[in-house]
């Protein structure tokens, strides 16, 4: 291996930035592939897979044997809220591989009496974001409907790139948030990102399919990205 | 199922490989690069080994481990990269075999 590939993907691993280390297995000249970075023919599409799926393996191409090891970020969620969704989608999204935290500065709902093994965060998202930034591994659902907690996190969330970005409230209340965001001059296109109404349509009805429909809207968010796949915003 | 979202900077293989060459250590990287059945450490997982034997990391979950250290020195030395196949079927060939019936492939090369 190349030392300055090594030094190079571990960079890379500790900034939570996806990279993948790629190795011709006929002379073992190796080398790193960030996301986005353009590698063409049967590699690069090989190389597009690895990334959406975060899956190593072997791939022929060009005559030759080439090693993907993919190493992508451990995805996480941020919940703007410690609600009864919430309580539901904390441990159902660290099961799913999606390691969860709550930022809610309400104490009487962020009580590790409501949210046993969570971690809590009972301040404004303003003070725990900048302490610890969003990134594009990172999914941000906003469920406390009050705009003074949801609004600056979801911007932040719409900045930072995170993966998968939704908001708990009626197109209604959507609408008005809308104002709201471009008011604190997000961007039309930044906004159209927004998962509003909240989940998957799958019709749920109590916060625990709430937070399945979430947590479904989140893995398709995941394993679609970099694809132009809309992902049944509903 | 892993709840840090951080590397794991005291156990990570490939960050210890290089402060090892920063330490002007010879290290040699062993990946797991196929596997079939049920084998213990999926696609990708790292052994990093130095020249003096020391081992972190997996490739195996301790099945095969000593194996591929006793190959990573000599890769070390001769600087020229193997390919290892363990598994049930190579017995004879390696002495060692993965108790649960699986097969894995482990590239090992040097670093540098």
């Amino acid at each position: 291996m190349d030392p300055y590939a090594l030094k190079t993907l571990n960079a890379e691993r500790r900034a939570r930035r996806a990279a993948i280390l790629v190795t011709d297995l006929g002379d073992g000249r190796d080398r790193i592939v960030r996301e986005g970075d353009q590698v063409a023919g049967d590699l690069g599409a090989a190389i597009a897979k690895a990334f959406r799926s975060g899956n190593s393996g072997s791939v022929e191409a060009e005559g030759r044997t080439f090693f993907l090891n993919a190493h992508l970020p451990q995805p996480r969620m941020v919940v703007i809220g410690a609600v009864h969704i919430s309580q539901a989608l904390a441990p159902m999204a660290r099961i799913a591989g999606y390691p969860l935290e709550i930022i809610d500065p309400r104490t009487a709902f962020a009580t590790s009496d409501r949210f046993p093994d969570v971690a809590l965060h009972p301040d404004w998202p303003q003070d725990v974001l900048e302490r610890q930034p969003l990134d594009s591994y990172t999914a941000l659902a906003a469920v406390t409907h009050d705009p003074k907690i949801d609004d600056f996190a979801l911007k932040a969330a719409l900045d930072a790139n995170c993966f998968y970005v939704g908001a708990l409230g009626s197109r209604k209340t959507h609408a008005k948030r809308v104002e709201r965001l471009l008011a604190l001059g997000a961007s039309a296109d930044q906004i159209a990102r927004i998962h509003a109404p909240i989940g998957l349509d799958i019709g749920a009805a109590t916060p625990a399919e709430i937070a399945v429909a979430i947590l479904a809207q989140t893995i398709l968010a995941f394993r679609s990205r970099g694809l132009d796949v809309k992902g049944a915003a509903a | 199922m892993s709840d840090s979202i951080y590397l794991d900077e005291a156990r990570d293989p490939l960050i210890i490989a290089e402060t090892w060459m920063k330490d002007g250590k010879d290290v040699a990287i062993a990946t797991v690069v196929e596997t079939w059945g049920s084998a213990p450490r999926p696609v990708g997982s790292h052994l990093v080994i130095d020249a003096g034997g020391n081992f972190h990391g997996s490739v195996s979950g301790g099945c095969v481990e000593g194996a591929v250290v006793t190959e990573a020195v000599d890769v070390i030395g001769s600087g020229k990269a193997r390919m290892l196949e363990f598994g049930v079927a190579d017995e004879t060939a390696w002495q060692v075999g993965l108790s649960c019936g699986g097969r894995i492939k482990v590239y090992v090369e040097r670093l540098g």
